[in-house]
């Protein structure tokens, strides 16, 4: 990250990828989802995306350089944030929105905490959240998708789990549409089709292992089948995809091991449910994943691997 | 005590931002959080607790010769709460509207950790006069503190100042979290920070929470110098 010498003990693997490469691969399985978030919502995507990524990297400059530390924009990490941010965010938000987005991401969630690699949450989910707490009016007005209308609508309309938290369930879009994202919701979270194109490319690329979406989405399609909702609609709604490939992934803020994983993404999973099913909300992943975010250091002290050959040692008794 | 003792001019300006209470010793951060939405509760507050100090570091000092140490606390508490009920009866009497803002947080500065904390750190080892203007630097130290975070959060999240609407929404709606629970926090983490380097200035090593280094030093001394309390 920033070329320091870090000593442990061996074995030592060395790697010639750098934090800037993987984020470059991100952009590039995000590029999918983006394509489709213009064909869909017209030219208001692009503009909140440009501005989005615009602002996020200008904001990471002008803390570094006040902060005086090492310029960090060259990582493309900042760019990553800006995109995700801008996925996060409905077509119809004047521009401000994507502004303060970008701030409180950058500058409160990531760089006030140390920068790249410091930061306890995942900045856009936690920019989303202040938003949607800060313009909770502005942050669910959804607009239908227009394909190929560039113009866009500007009738607001329902996302499909709102309808669901409504009780119109009759009148949701049909399972392709929202498989390909022809439906109304945040612009990178409605075409499951392309975000599985770029967590597939992804997971093919190692950037990411399979384990946090196969089990958060897993979980998603169980529970809500439990709990008598339609699986395939719960989890083609919402942001779980763009939640589950390219959020709860983050490096910093989810566990090392495998098995930390699957508890992290399994825990997620069931909080997803249990927000959108039974409180007011109508969406569950935003919170889920920044609440599994802070839980993360708990998982990893309690799955810490054994090296080869150790014995476990005997639970003490606690002193009294 | 050895200790050489500070110049009026200090102990007057020591609460501002050296020792301020809320961002400094973090005490008190109870009614700071909870009634900053507005700045004029924040003032109120402030104003309020400033007369409590000024009132009882001075009796706590006039009469630190006759509390028995093993009773201080009650005692401190019961002169703290006769303050508490001339300024309460005083608000309610003559400004209904911050009594019904303030609410709980008005009958409660008799629990409030600052009064307490000088009254037991300051005014039981110092004269009465010290102890008026220690009682003074640190109620302007929390006035200003609620006023600073008040003002922030109505600006940011209301869109006004002082009950002045100027910004209506049409333009960029008002950030709504700023005046709900987790705005509170992130104006006090952040004007901790900035008082923080306030304090220490630029370029000096920060603090560390050493006993030497702490503001409530007098209070820990005692307890290493013999008495268990």
């Amino acid at each position: 990250m920033d070329g320091k010498l870090i000593v442990s003990s061996s074995p030592h693997i060395t790697s010639k990828t750098k934090t800037k490469d993987l984020m470059r691969d991100v952009i590039i399985a995000l590029c999918p989802a983006l394509i489709a978030s213009i064909i869909f919502f017209g030219y208001r995507a692009l503009v909140i995306e440009i501005v989005s990524v615009a602002c996020s990297v200008f904001f990471e400059y002008i803390s570094r350089r006040i902060m005086k530390r090492e310029q960090t924009i060259g990582d493309l990490s900042a760019v990553v944030t800006g995109l995700l941010l801008a996925f996060n965010l409905p077509a119809g938000v004047p521009i401000y929105v994507p502004i303060i987005g970008a701030g409180v991401a950058i500058i409160v969630a990531k760089q006030m905490f140390g920068g790249i690699g410091q930061n306890f949450v995942n900045p856009a989910l936690f920019a989303r959240i202040v938003l949607m707490n800060s313009f909770p009016v502005l942050m669910t007005t959804w607009y239908p998708a227009t394909p190929g209308n560039f113009l866009g609508d500007a009738t607001a309309t329902a996302s499909p789990l709102g309808l669901i938290a409504q009780g119109a369930v009759d009148k949701l879009p049909s399972t392709l549409d929202m498989f390909l994202g022809n439906t109304a919701g945040c612009l990178g979270e409605t075409s499951a089709l392309a975000l599985l194109i770029g967590g597939i490319y992804l997971i093919c690329r190692r950037v990411i292992s399979a384990t946090i979406p196969c089990v958060y989405i897993a979980t998603v399609f169980v529970l809500s089948a439990i709990l008598g909702q339609n699986p395939v609609v719960q989890i083609l709604s919402g942001g779980l995809f763009i939640g589950a490939f390219f959020m709860a992934t983050d490096y910093v803020t989810s566990p090392l091991t495998n098995k930390g994983k699957v508890i992290y993404a399994f825990v997620m999973g069931v909080i997803t449910v249990l927000i959108r099913v039974f409180a007011s909300l109508p969406e569950g992943v935003s919170y889920s994943i920044v609440l599994m975010n802070i839980i993360v250091p708990l998982i990893e002290r309690k799955t810490i691997p054994l090296p080869f050959g150790a014995v476990k040692e005997p639970k003490k008794k606690e002193a009294k | 005590m050895a200790k050489k003792q500070k110049s009026i001019k200090d102990i007057f300006f020591a609460g501002w931002i050296k020792e301020n209470p809320v961002l400094r010793l973090v005490l008190g951060t109870c009614p700071t959080l909870a009634l900053t939405t507005q700045a004029f509760n924040g003032l109120g507050m402030g104003a309020a607790a400033t007369f409590v100090l000024v009132g009882s570091n001075l009796v706590i000092s006039l009469l630190r010769k006759f509390i028995p140490d093993n009773v201080r606390i009650p005692a401190f508490i019961t002169i703290i709460a006769g303050f508490v009920t001339v300024i309460q009866m005083i608000v309610k009497a003559f400004l209904p509207t911050l009594d019904s803002a303030l609410g709980i947080y008005l009958p409660l500065i008799v629990v409030n950790c600052i009064i307490l904390g000088r009254a037991e750190s300051f005014a039981s080892k110092n004269g009465p006069i010290r102890s008026i203007i220690d009682g003074l630097g640190m109620g302007i130290g929390f006035t200003i503190t609620l006023l600073i975070m008040g003002s922030i959060r109505e600006i940011i999240g209301n869109g006004s100042w002082m009950n002045m609407i100027f910004n209506d929404g049409s333009m960029i709606q008002p950030m709504l979290i700023m005046i709900l629970p987790p705005g509170g926090f992130f104006v006090f983490g952040i004007l901790v920070a900035v008082f923080n380097r306030l304090a220490e200035g630029k370029g000096k090593e920060p603090a560390t929470l050493s006993c030497c280094n702490c503001p409530q030093a007098d209070m820990c001394r005692k307890a290493l110098e013999g008495g268990n309390e």
